[in-house]
C-alpha cells in the first residue's frame, strides 16, 4: 500500500477519528437522527476539513507559532461561514435541522486536530489526502449510526417509509411492531456509537488499548 | 441411571469444549455444583451465589402469583363483573377465574424473560468460554414484576437483549456491571415505547385494545390521577396496602412486599440499612412537600399541588417506592458496599423518587429513574466514606505518634 493510499484508508478503519481517537463525538450524538442530516454534515465537514487542511499546509512556513491557534480558527471559521451560507440558500430545511451544529464544525476536535497534527507539517496534497481521508471516517461512523437511528426510530430512511406506515399500519406495523422511541434521544446515539466501538476492537484485538 | 449422572457424564464428556458451559449451567441449576464461586466480590458470604439468588427469588414468589390474582381482578373489577374486594382476603380477589386470566398474561411475562435473557447469557458464555453465571435468574424474575401486564412480548424480549447486553455483558457480566440490569430493562422500554409503559391505558389488561370503543375501560394508576389533581373512586388506603390497585405486575400489594422484606432481611440477602433510609428519604421529601402546601407557597390550581398534598406516609404505599427499596435498591452488585454508604445511597434513592415523582408529571413514577441515577454514583460515595475513613485514622495515628 503506497504512502498516499495509507493516508485515506487509515482513517476509515484502524485509525478512525471518531472510534479510535473518540474525537467529534458531539455531533455524532446530535445529528444523527436522521440520514439525511448525517450525510449532510459528513459532506460539510469533507469540504471544511479538505479546503482548510491545503491552506493552512501551503501557509504553514509563514505562521507564526505563537499564533498558530488564531489563524487555524479564522481559517476554519471562514470555511464553515460558507458552509453555512450555501446550506441556507440552497438547503434551508435542512439548515434548520442541523441548526448550530454547522456553526459549532469550528469546535469539532476533529479539524483542529488534523490541521495541528498533519497539515503544519507536511505538503498540500498530501494534507489535502489526510483531510479528505480523516473526513471520510468521520462520515462512515456518522452515516452507520444515522442508518440504525433512523430505520429503527423512525421506520424511515432518507425520508422514505421502509418499514411501512405506522399511522395505517401497513408493512411492519400492521404486526404490532413500532418505532423504538429511544433510538432518537442521544444517548441511544452514544450506545450505537459504543456498539461499533465494541464490534470493531473485537475484530481487530489490536485496537484494545489498556 | 438418574438424570443427575446423566449430566455429570455429559459434563465430562464436553469438558474443554465450546459446549461446556452450556451444561455446567443446566447441571448447576438443577443440582448442587460441586465448585464453589471463585471470582467476583461482589458478595461476601460463605454460602454460594445461587443460595443468595433463589433466597431473593423466593421473596418474590408471593408478588409474582399476587399479581397474576390481581391482573385478572383488576380487569375483570374495571369490566364491572364482579364486586370490588374488601380487604386482602375479599371473596371477589382470591378466584380461579382471576387467576387463570391473570396467568394466561403473567406467565408468556416470566418465559419470555427467562427466555430471552438466559439465551443471551448461554451465547456469552460459548463465546467467551466462561461458565453461565446466576446474575439473570433474579433479574428475570424482577423484569415481568415491574412491567405492565399488557406489554407486547416482541418489545420486552427486545429490551431483555439490550438490557442484559448493554447493561451488564459489557462490563463483563454478573457481578462488574454498574446499572441494574432488571431497571435498565424497564428504562429501555419506558424511553423507546413510551405509549407501551405510561400513561392511562396500559395497567389493567384489556384496557388498550378497547380504547376509543363504547366498552372502554380505564388503565390508569392511582399515581397517574394523583399527577393530574384527581383520585380514582372507591380506592381507601387498605386497598394500597393490600395492594388491590392497578399497576405494574408485581408491584401494587406493599402486605406482600413487607414480608419479602422481613425474609430478606432475616436471611441476612437484603440490607436494612438501604431499606430503611430509602423509606426515610422518602419521608424527609413528602414532608418537605406538605410543609410547602401547609405554608401556602403552593396555589391548588399549580399542576404539582395534587401529589404535593399527598400526606407524605401515603407516597410510601401509592407508588412502587417500597418494591424499589426492597428488590431494587438492595442489588449487592449496583448498591454502595460501606454501611455510611448504604445510609446515603438509600436515603437519596428514597428523597430523589418522591421529588421525580411529583415534579414530573409526564413520569408519574420515579422510582427506577432514581436507583438507576444512584447506582451511578454508589461508587462515588463509598470512595469518599473510605476516604474520610483512612485520613480519620491517619489523624489518630499523628496523635499517637507526636
Amino acid at each position: 500500500m503506497g504512502k498516499d493510499t495509507k493516508l485515506i484508508l487509515d482513517p476509515l478503519a484502524d485509525n478512525n477519528p471518531i472510534t479510535i481517537q473518540v474525537l467529534g463525538i458531539c455531533s455524532a450524538l446530535a445529528i444523527t437522527a436522521e440520514l439525511e442530516a448525517s450525510i449532510v454534515m459528513s459532506i460539510s465537514v469533507l469540504f471544511v476539513l479538505g479546503v482548510g487542511n491545503v491552506v493552512i499546509s501551503l501557509m504553514r512556513n509563514i505562521i507564526p507559532s505563537k499564533i498558530r491557534i488564531i489563524v487555524q480558527l479564522i481559517v476554519v471559521a471562514t470555511l464553515v461561514i460558507i458552509v453555512d451560507l450555501v446550506l441556507k440558500a440552497f438547503a434551508y430545511e435542512l439548515s434548520k435541522t442541523l441548526s448550530v451544529f454547522v456553526g459549532l464544525i469550528i469546535t469539532n476536535c476533529i479539524i483542529m486536530g488534523r490541521f495541528e497534527a498533519f497539515a503544519l507539517g507536511n505538503g498540500p496534497w498530501r494534507s489535502f489526502l489526510d483531510g479528505i481521508g480523516n473526513s471520510l471516517g468521520y462520515a462512515v461512523i456518522l452515516i452507520i449510526v444515522g442508518f440504525f437511528r433512523e430505520l429503527l426510530g423512525s421506520g424511515t430512511l432518507l425520508g422514505i417509509k421502509i418499514l411501512g406506515d405506522p399511522v395505517a399500519k401497513t408493512g411492519l406495523y400492521a404486526f404490532g411492531y413500532e418505532n423504538n422511541g429511544f433510538m432518537l434521544l442521544s444517548p441511544m446515539a452514544l450506545i450505537v456509537v459504543g456498539i461499533i466501538i465494541w464490534v470493531q476492537r473485537t475484530r481487530n484485538k489490536a485496537l484494545i488499548e489498556d | 441411571m438418574s438424570l443427575k449422572s446423566k449430566l455429570h457424564n455429559l459434563k465430562e464428556k464436553y469438558k474443554g469444549t465450546k459446549m461446556a458451559p452450556a451444561f455446567n449451567a443446566l447441571h448447576t441449576f438443577l443440582y448442587l455444583p460441586n465448585e464453589t464461586t471463585h471470582n467476583g466480590t461482589h458478595i461476601k458470604a460463605a454460602d454460594d451465589l445461587k443460595r443468595t439468588m433463589n433466597t431473593v427469588i423466593m421473596a418474590l414468589v408471593p408478588c409474582l402469583i399476587y399479581g397474576m390474582f390481581n391482573a385478572g381482578y383488576q380487569h375483570y373489577l374495571a369490566l364491572g363483573e364482579i364486586e370490588a374486594a374488601n380487604g386482602f382476603l375479599g371473596g371477589s380477589f382470591w378466584t380461579l377465574d382471576n387467576l387463570i386470566l391473570g396467568a394466561w398474561q403473567v406467565l408468556p411475562l416470566v418465559v419470555v424473560s427467562y427466555g430471552v435473557g438466559l439465551a443471551v447469557e448461554f451465547l456469552f458464555a460459548v463465546i467467551k468460554g466462561h461458565e453461565v453465571e446466576e446474575g439473570y435468574l433474579v433479574t428475570g424474575m424482577l423484569v415481568p414484576l415491574i412491567v405492565p401486564v399488557d406489554i407486547p412480548l416482541w418489545m420486552l424480549a427486545v429490551a431483555v437483549i439490550f438490557g442484559v447486553v448493554i447493561g451488564k455483558e459489557v462490563f463483563g457480566g454478573t457481578g462488574m456491571n454498574i446499572l441494574n440490569p432488571a431497571l435498565t430493562i424497564r428504562a429501555f422500554l419506558f424511553f423507546a415505547y413510551p405509549t407501551w409503559m405510561s400513561g392511562d391505558k396500559v395497567w389493567v389488561h384489556g384496557a388498550v385494545e378497547r380504547a376509543g370503543t363504547p366498552d372502554a375501560i380505564s388503565g390508569e394508576t392511582l399515581l397517574g390521577a394523583y399527577a393530574q389533581n384527581s383520585s380514582l373512586p372507591g380506592i381507601d388506603y387498605w386497598d394500597m396496602f393490600w395492594g388491590l390497585i392497578p399497576g405494574s405486575v408485581g408491584e401494587t400489594s406493599k402486605f406482600l412486599i413487607i414480608i419479602g422484606a422481613l425474609f430478606l432481611i432475616f436471611t441476612k440477602v437484603g440490607s436494612w440499612r438501604i431499606m430503611l433510609s430509602t423509606l426515610i428519604g422518602a419521608l424527609v421529601m413528602g414532608l418537605i412537600f406538605n410543609g410547602v402546601v401547609d405554608a401556602g407557597w403552593i396555589p391548588d390550581t399549580s399542576k404539582f399541588y395534587g401529589l404535593m398534598s399527598v400526606p407524605f406516609w401515603q407516597h410510601l404505599i401509592i407508588g412502587s417506592i417500597l418494591f424499589g427499596a426492597v428488590y431494587m435498591a438492595t442489588d449487592p452488585v449496583t448498591a454502595a458496599q460501606t454501611n455510611k454508604g448504604k445510609w446515603i445511597y438509600g436515603f437519596l434513592i428514597g428523597f430523589i423518587s418522591i421529588m421525580i415523582r411529583v415534579f414530573n408529571p409526564a413520569y408519574p413514577e420515579g422510582v427506577f429513574l432514581a436507583i438507576l441515577l444512584m447506582n451511578v454514583f454508589a461508587p462515588t460515595i463509598d470512595h469518599y466514606v473510605v476516604q474520610g475513613n483512612v485520613k480519620k485514622r491517619m489523624k489518630r495515628l499523628k496523635v499517637k505518634t507526636a
